[in-house]
């Protein structure tokens, strides 16, 4: 479990809170869409859960993060990143850049944390079955599709063996097959008990993926549900986040004078 | 001069030809020095002290034969050394270089800063050929005269290197969320093959080595 007691954070030099009171609460197996306009403090969360705010970044932290009832704020980083994991945008980015092949890639980060070459050999083959990416083994990671690259990136990040997982914004630079490989990767992640945080602009992906939303403004949560039902929300608009197409199609229909009782 | 050929054909040209690695090599190394070659070429050969064979004069500056062969020993000897260093990096795979080091017990942040920098190099001419493309999309005359391709680069170099400057902060909060940071070794998944020959190559460099050092404190000089 995921939890964040009454946390608020300042970027360092920042005058105004980044995250401002923010309790929630992830449990196992759980995948928890978080959205909100631009400058709502949504990749600001993820640094914080994944532990990388403040101690990497900088800036002040009030309030706790626990896994499974345990502070963080403790630990050091090596042991947090074998507990939470944390995936960005960029799949270019998140790669070592030192690997010749996939397989190696994927060991990168168990192999940092210096366990017998057994356990570091039977974690990426886990991980590599996991997101169903044997195949690309022996792959040079710099010549794989954006979405090749993204899942080879969590693949690394679930060797590591953490049972949370915060994506931030995993599908922003993947074309529609792409965004459908994370989408398949994150619910075989749930399956298999990882809890889950997916901050995502493309609201149809949290649609599939989450069945609990939460909508972030001014770094304060502002709404938080059901996800079918909150994405559905016109206020989402107001907030700047795009609806899920079928909603959009679904008011389209109804704004040109159609029954939504028939199209039910 | 004597020195400096038999190097160049032992050394690099003699392993190259093995590694079937010549062409490459030639080029990279003719690259590699043409800058340092072409003032060493000039200031020696028309301002070389004490010349007397003159080659021929143009007016206050006077060519050489004396000038001109020690132009020529010190490019050879900046051939052999840019060779050597280009056959190093043509024959040696960076990943197998710094796994090995490695397990020798150099720094894994050492070794992954010596990977890296050699691995970014590819990556950094694909990123500015993306942007090349982008740019002359935008209109942007890459060619033609030489101040019309000077005038180009200017809208190429900026996007490169702040684009990199962009990544490194995404890339450190990467590498630190993968335990980078942690102390102590890394787990090696593998283990660079090292063939006796190798290894007997090795121990030849430095036999050699040894032997040139006292042959020349015993006053050996090559003609």
């Amino acid at each position: 479990m995921l939890t964040f007691e009454s946390v608020t954070y300042r970027h360092a030099g920042g005058v105004r809170p980044a995250i401002d009171d923010v309790s929630l609460e992830l449990g196992e197996g759980e995948v928890v869409g978080l959205v909100g306009g631009n400058g709502s403090g949504k990749s600001t969360l993820c640094l914080i859960a994944a532990g990388l705010a403040p101690r990497i970044v900088g800036g002040t932290l009030s309030g706790r993060i626990l896994i499974d009832g345990e502070d963080i704020a403790p630990m050091p980083m090596h042991e947090l990143v074998a507990r939470v994991a944390i995936g960005f945008d960029d799949p270019w980015t998140q790669l070592s850049g030192v690997t010749g092949t996939v397989y190696e890639e994927v060991a990168f980060g168990p192999a940092n944390l210096g366990m017998p070459r057994d356990e570091l050999v039977s974690r990426v083959d886990a991980a590599l079955s996991s997101l169903a990416i044997e195949q690309l083994a022996a792959r040079d990671p710099a010549h794989l599709s954006g979405g090749q690259q993204q899942l080879v990136a969590i693949a690394g990040l679930l060797a590591m063996g953490p049972r949370h997982i915060v994506l931030d914004e995993p599908t922003a630079q993947l074309d529609p097959s792409g965004t459908s490989l994370v989408a398949n990767a994150i619910e075989r992640l749930a399956s298999e008990g990882a809890s889950v945080l997916v901050v995502e602009h493309k609201t149809d992906l949290i649609a599939r993926v989450a069945k609990r939303l939460v909508v972030l403004a001014g770094g304060t949560i502002v709404m938080e549900g059901a996800a079918a039902e909150l994405l559905a929300d016109p206020r989402l608009r107001d907030l700047g986040v795009r609806e899920p197409s079928a909603v959009r199609l679904r008011r389209r229909l109804v704004e040109a004078g159609l029954d939504p009782v028939a199209l039910a | 001069m004597v020195g400096p050929l038999a190097l160049a054909g032992l050394v690099v040209l003699l392993p190259a030809a093995v590694a079937r690695v010549v062409r490459k090599l030639l080029r990279a190394t003719l690259l590699l020095t043409l800058p340092v070659a072409t003032s060493v070429l000039v200031i020696n050969v028309l301002f070389f002290p004490g010349g007397r064979d003159v080659l021929f004069q143009a007016g206050p500056v006077t060519a050489t034969r004396e000038g001109l062969g020690l132009a020529i020993e010190v490019l050879l000897r900046l051939l052999v050394i840019s060779g050597a260093i280009s056959l190093f990096y043509l024959t040696t795979s960076a990943a197998e270089l710094t796994t090995d080091l490695e397990r020798r017990g150099v720094s894994p942040r050492l070794a992954f800063v010596a990977n890296a920098s050699v691995q970014s190099v590819p990556a950094m001419l694909e990123r500015a050929a993306a942007i090349i493309e982008a740019q002359r999309a935008r209109g942007l005359d890459t060619e033609g005269g030489p101040l019309a391709r000077a005038r180009g680069i200017v809208p190429i170099v900026g996007p490169v290197i702040l684009g990199a400057i962009g990544e490194v902060e995404q890339r450190t909060l990467a590498l630190e969320a993968r335990g980078f940071s942690r102390p102590g070794p890394r787990t090696l998944l593998w283990h660079p093959a090292d063939r006796p020959i190798e290894r007997a190559a090795r121990w030849l460099i430095v036999a050699a080595l040894v032997a040139l050092l006292a042959a020349r404190a015993l006053g050996w000089h090559p003609a």
